[in-house]
């Protein structure tokens, strides 16, 4: 192999990663910002995925919608089971010992999971991506990009811009990251930190619909188990960049997605979920907060 | 003003707070002072709604408040500054005022940010920096400072003095004259007994939940059992 070759390859996986992780990034911004509020890790996020990738599915291949009615629609009905989750499953449990609230979560998961197969049976759907096929060529042809690569990873670059410009600069978003640093100093401020949760939910929510559609554009097996693993992912991801922060969230889903497409490519595909756990496990022996995460400040 | 009547507090199976009632008046100062664990944050935070009394009525301005949740309590021109500050460490001086001023409509910060800037010059050199790097003294500056930026009528103030320097705390309670002093009637609740009796009308006295004593300011300053137990006399 020579050296343009090997260049091109690399290239290559790098974009790849690029997407892949843009998704991660996608879920684990879920993840990391009801971490950051509510202190509680919801593992039913990645069935929300699922929920959302099933709707747009529908909308599209059985309604005959447009891509952008189908995406909008599932992040619509995303929002609303997402409001709907917090408000029946861990509202009641506020007060509640944390591993109540993760097993609580848990259950959750396992009640979309059985839902969707109750509704939309176990045999795998075929997701028709939202994104027209078709590639951009680079280098004369030798290095092509899908469209659908492209899109992906805009589209986390434009979440990301915009997140970070309503929880900096929006009255709304500041609220959302005093409630996060400090409940009851920001009840005495007027801040409605239910109304906050719940808006955390609902903005959580309608960013796993975008990720769902996403991935099931770029991998279209949907069945009612398809959020889970990526959802895991996306966890490690956010805990990786250091939970509970918006820049570490797209940092840890963006390497792990690079981490996986090279392992996968140049190591061993089988290997590559251990070698991206295995990465996790070492960061976090490394830096327990993660690579961004705030150090744990013990309260006076 | 302010209208505390037979309320009773309970965590769990402790009863924390027995049939206090106290009325704090347009324009006082008027402190709370007692020893650790006699009642006086559990006072003040169910005044704002963050505790439950299971008895009684508090009447803000001629309104029941009781039962009304911490957040809606601030609109109706109670601001309560917390035990520690409890300022937003992470975030940035001005930000924190922001927060403060939550509850009023946008147009209105500015000016108010400004105000609080020339009472707090301090805070205006750091308004960039977060509240984390800020001293003590400094701290409770933009506790107090962010207090004032919803505008209270009445400011609750929960140990302004605590792990403060001497130089600090005289300062601290300055400012708490001088917000007096310019319309805001203040309840400061203090284990420096001293100091708070030195600047309030009146004051309470408070023992393992119960109130035992009153009077104005100067009185308590000069009373027997008050001296012997909290003034070190």
């Amino acid at each position: 192999m020579d050296f343009s070759s090997l260049l091109l390859g690399l290239l290559d996986n790098l974009v790849r990663g690029l997407s892949l992780g843009s998704v991660y990034a996608i879920i684990a911004l879920g993840y990391t910002m009801v971490y950051g509020i509510a202190k509680m890790l919801n593992f039913a996020h990645g069935d929300v995925i699922m929920v959302g990738a099933y709707i747009c599915f529908f909308a599209t291949s059985t309604y005959g919608l447009p891509p952008v009615v189908g995406i909008l629609l599932s992040m619509a009905v995303c929002t609303v089971l997402g409001i709907v989750i917090e408000r029946l499953a861990y509202k009641p449990l506020r007060q509640a010992p944390s591993l109540a609230v993760l097993i609580t979560a848990i259950g959750v998961s396992y009640f979309l999971q059985n839902a969707a197969q109750l509704l939309w049976t176990s045999s795998p759907k075929v997701f028709s991506s939202v994104v027209p096929k078709g590639d951009v060529s680079f280098f004369g042809g030798q290095l092509s990009v899908t469209y659908l690569t492209i899109v992906t990873i805009v589209v986390c670059v434009v979440i990301m811009l915009v997140l970070t410009f309503f929880t900096n600069k929006t009255k709304m978003g500041k609220a959302m990251r005093a409630c996060s640093e400090d409940k009851g100093a920001a009840q005495l401020m007027g801040i409605d930190v239910n109304a906050t949760i719940s808006i955390t939910f609902a903005i959580g929510s309608a960013l796993a619909a975008i990720a769902g559609v996403l991935l099931c554009s770029a991998y279209p097996n949907l069945t009612p188990t398809t959020g889970s693993m990526p959802g895991i992912k996306a966890f490690t991801a956010a805990v990786f960049g250091g939970i509970g922060s918006i820049p570490g969230a797209l940092l840890g889903g963006l390497l792990l997605g690079i981490i996986e497409i090279f392992a996968g490519s140049y190591i061993s595909t089988q290997l590559s979920n251990a070698i991206v756990f295995g990465v996790l496990i070492i960061v976090l022996l490394v830096k327990p907060a993660g690579l961004l995460g705030k150090k744990i400040r013990e309260k006076v | 003003m302010l209208k505390v009547n037979d309320i009773n507090v309970y965590y769990g199976a402790i009863h924390a707070i027995k049939n206090i009632s106290f009325e704090v008046n347009d324009g006082e100062i008027v402190t709370l002072i007692g020893a650790n664990g006699a009642g006086k944050s559990t006072t003040l935070q169910t005044v704002s709604g963050l505790l439950h009394s299971k008895t009684g009525s508090i009447e803000f301005l001629g309104k029941n408040i009781m039962g009304v949740p911490p957040h809606k309590v601030v609109a109706h021109g109670l601001a309560h500054v917390p035990e520690g500050r409890r300022v937003f460490l992470q975030m940035s001086v001005e930000e924190n005022l922001e927060m403060g001023a939550y509850t009023r409509p946008n147009s209105e910060i500015a000016d108010s940010i400004a105000d609080i800037y020339q009472r707090f010059p301090r805070l205006k050199e750091r308004r960039r920096q977060v509240a984390g790097t800020l001293s003590g003294g400094e701290q409770q500056m933009l506790a107090m400072g962010r207090a004032m930026m919803s505008k209270p009528k009445l400011l609750m103030l929960d140990e302004p003095s605590m792990g403060l320097a001497p130089i600090l705390v005289e300062q601290i309670f300055d400012i708490i004259q001088e917000l007096n002093a310019a319309g805001t009637t203040i309840l400061l609740v203090e284990q420096n007994a001293q100091m708070a009796l030195s600047i309030a009308h009146r004051g309470y006295v408070l023992e393992t939940g119960k109130i035992v004593a009153t009077g104005t300011g100067h009185e308590l300053l000069e009373d027997e059992s008050v001296k012997r137990a909290y003034l070190g006399g």
